[in-house]
């Protein structure tokens, strides 16, 4: 009896796998072909490719994600059970209607499994939503919204980098106890901006500080020079500044121009590589902010930054490493669970400790799915401190993931 | 009041600035009756260009002014040339179109070619300093941008209005068909001033340079504002630009300092209200509105 139905098994899975190797033209896929949707897994690149935040992740991100394919058909080799993986690109100009759009067409047309990457807050949040109504998976790198993983977090979606908390927390608080008691804060008045400030004044103030001032501005915003003023006239030790891209170069040419520079320290809320690199560091004299992740930290962080210059002629921003470790750890959870089915592949990240060249000290938090890691307070180094070209910050300290991140949030319902 | 003073003396730097690079787009209009929607794109090729130059040659921001400026007036009068004169005797909306074209494209050419980053440009040498009076300050820049602009003005204004070849060009645009009567080769000098219009734009870029992110997109806004400030001053009207400028510059300082992120609101609510009052403009004659 027993030895009956072993070999009705086997004639089935014998059978199985010859019709599936006639559909799969005899390739090698064919034997994972059940359990890979499409028998392949498609992994979709949507952030802005040709505007501002071009530069910071952009088109080298995609290198980046072929480089986790890379890596990780080169570590399971043959017993990969995603053997055909396709990488796909779109541009969502930093609008959610058209991020909305794309992240459909995405998921439906070109079968992504997973979409990555998506800075801007609003067209995250359009694609989070995309992702709940089709059941795919969404890991954002490049948006900093604590929403995501908040009041409209979902079972598919997963924030992996940073967020606006964790940007406040690390410099807001260690600017605090290194002596800036006193702040002034200008920001752009929209979404991202509010966000950025209502971070940083309670960082700032949970550290024993004190926000003085909180100037809104317009966006975009060419002159700065009378906000420069009025921040300055409660005479701060600290003026924060919660612009990005054009806005924020913009605001730190005139504020070294103001004088105010020369008795006051400067505060940076979300700031790349990219824009230290494109300046110059004369332009940033001993600023700081907070890194996700800095290229030339460890030796790990080098080699891999490395590989990515050789491929692209520029060092990698933390954005372009998040983009890797995203991709490659969601390969690696759909090796674990056996399949690319999106909740199978949720099991396998959720609660998941990581680390890895981008990951320090990291967690899939299982609650609201955010991936809090260890981050880092960086300075802006002068000019006669670097060494080679994109050389440009120095750590002043690592600050655990438990203290950067808030904990999970009790408006998030999966 | 310190403050007040402080915010008026920047509202009137910022103002200067603003008169300059409005200059050349009320120029263009009041010669050529063209909207110059370009004008943005080519005060960021003015600012791309001293950055490039910066970095390919070592060439600064003094002889950026220029070389800069020449290398603008050349693409102006190529592009007159080439483009804009087919399509003056039709309606302004075609030219209005074919520059908003041309802004596209010199907008995405300058991404391919050099990303959407700023590019690095500093303070020329000998005006870092500041200028401390009591307890208000400008930075040594800032007063250099509104004088230079000031002198640049009036020049551009005493030339169209008080000499022969000022004349001449009034004439030429006016009515063509007479000045071609009575002997005046107007097709040569309606290219030369779509030059200098471009030339101004360019000029004005090279000025921002030092105090402003240089990129691709640097000028998509900022030819709003200056929208703002030939339609307040009378489209057309140089000296209409000029006060216009220093106008607009006083209502954004001003609003920075009391109204927070409403400051450039004000700038276009001041623009309903002169319409609204002088559908004209300040200076602005009744034809140059219809």
């Amino acid at each position: 009896m027993q030895r009956k139905k072993t070999l009705a098994l086997m004639a089935t899975a014998v059978s199985g796998s010859l019709v599936l190797a006639a559909c799969g033209g005899g390739g090698g896929p064919a034997s994972s072909g059940g359990k890979i949707s499409d028998g392949k897994v498609v992994l979709g690149l949507l952030n802005d490719q040709s505007g501002v935040y071009k530069d910071l992740s952009g088109p080298n991100s995609k290198v980046a994600i072929e480089m986790a394919v890379a890596d990780y058909k080169a570590k399971y080799g043959d017993k990969a059970v995603a053997k055909d993986i396709e990488v796909v690109q779109a541009d969502h100009q930093n609008k959610p209607d058209i991020a909305n759009t794309k992240a459909q067409e995405m998921y439906d047309r070109d079968k992504a499994d997973i979409i990555l990457d998506v800075p801007t807050s609003s067209a995250a949040l359009a694609v989070a939503t995309q992702a709940k109504a089709k059941k795919k998976l969404f890991i954002d790198i490049g948006a900093g919204t604590t929403a995501l993983t908040g009041a409209q977090c979902n079972k598919y979606t997963f924030h992996w980098a940073y967020d606006t908390y964790m940007l406040a927390s690390g410099n807001g608080a260690a600017t605090v106890e290194s002596g800036g008691k006193n702040w002034s804060i200008v920001y752009p008045d929209y979404a991202f901006g509010q966000d950025m400030t209502k971070s940083y004044s309670a960082a700032v103030e949970r550290a024993g500080g004190k926000v003085q001032q909180k100037i809104a501005t317009p966006f975009p915003n060419d002159n700065y020079a009378t906000f420069i003023t009025k921040a300055a006239a409660s005479k701060p030790d600290v003026i924060g500044i919660m612009a990005a891209g054009g806005d924020l170069v913009n605001f730190i040419k005139q504020f070294n121009q103001s004088g105010v520079a020369s008795t006051t320290k400067l505060a940076v809320g979300l700031m790349f590589i990219t824009d230290v690199h494109s300046l110059g560091v004369d332009q940033f004299k001993g600023t700081t902010f907070t890194d996700a992740w800095y290229w030339n930290f460890d030796a790990q962080n080098r080699a891999w930054a490395d590989k990515f210059m050789a491929k692209t002629k520029v060092r990698p921003s933390f954005a372009h490493a998040g983009n890797y470790s995203a991709a490659m750890n969601y390969l690696e959870a759909v090796q674990a669970a056996g399949t690319d089915k999106s909740d199978d592949v949720v099991k396998q990240l959720e609660g998941k400790k990581i680390n890895d060249m981008f990951l320090r000290n990291g967690e899939v938090r299982a609650a609201d799915h955010n991936v809090v890691h260890d981050v880092y307070q960086v300075k802006v180094k002068s000019k006669d401190q670097v060494k080679e070209e994109w050389d440009l910050e120095q750590v002043v300290k690592t600050i655990p993931a438990n203290e950067a991140y808030a904990p999970a949030s009790p408006d998030c319902k999966m | 009041m310190t403050a007040f003073i402080q915010y008026t003396l920047q509202g009137l730097a910022l103002g200067g600035f603003y008169a300059l690079a409005a200059l050349g787009l009320a120029v263009i209009f009041g010669v050529l009756g063209v909207v110059n929607f370009s004008h943005g794109a080519c005060y960021m090729l003015g600012a791309v260009g001293a950055a490039v130059l910066l970095d390919a040659t070592g060439l600064g921001f003094w002889a950026a002014l220029p070389i800069v400026t020449v290398a603008m007036f050349v693409f102006g009068v190529l592009m007159e040339r080439l483009l804009v004169r087919w399509l003056l005797r039709l309606d302004p909306l075609y030219n209005f179109l074919l520059t908003f074209g041309i802004t596209l494209f010199l907008v995405d050419l300058v991404k391919r070619r050099y990303g959407v980053s700023s590019l690095a440009y500093e303070l020329p040498a000998g005006l870092k300093g500041r200028v401390d009076i009591g307890s208000v300050s400008l930075s040594s820049y800032q007063i250099f941008v509104a004088a230079f602009s000031v002198v640049l003005c009036l020049a551009v204004w005493v030339l169209l209005t008080r000499t022969r070849i000022g004349m001449i060009v009034r004439a030429a645009t006016e009515d063509a068909e007479r000045s071609r009567a009575l002997g005046i080769n107007v097709g040569r000098w309606v290219t030369p001033v779509f030059g200098f219009g471009i030339a101004l734009a360019g000029l004005a870029g090279v000025l921002r340079a030092p105090t402003g992110s240089v990129n691709a997109d640097m000028g998509s806004f900022f030819i709003i504002i200056l929208f703002a400030v030939v339609v307040i001053g009378g489209l057309g009207s140089i000296l209409g630009a000029v006060v216009a400028g220093f106008l607009v510059g006083l209502v954004e300082a001003y609003g920075q300092g009391y109204a927070g992120s409403f400051s450039q609101v004000l700038i276009f609510v001041l623009m309903a209200v002169v319409i609204l009052v002088r559908p004209s403009g300040l200076f602005g004659r009744e034809e140059a509105a219809s």
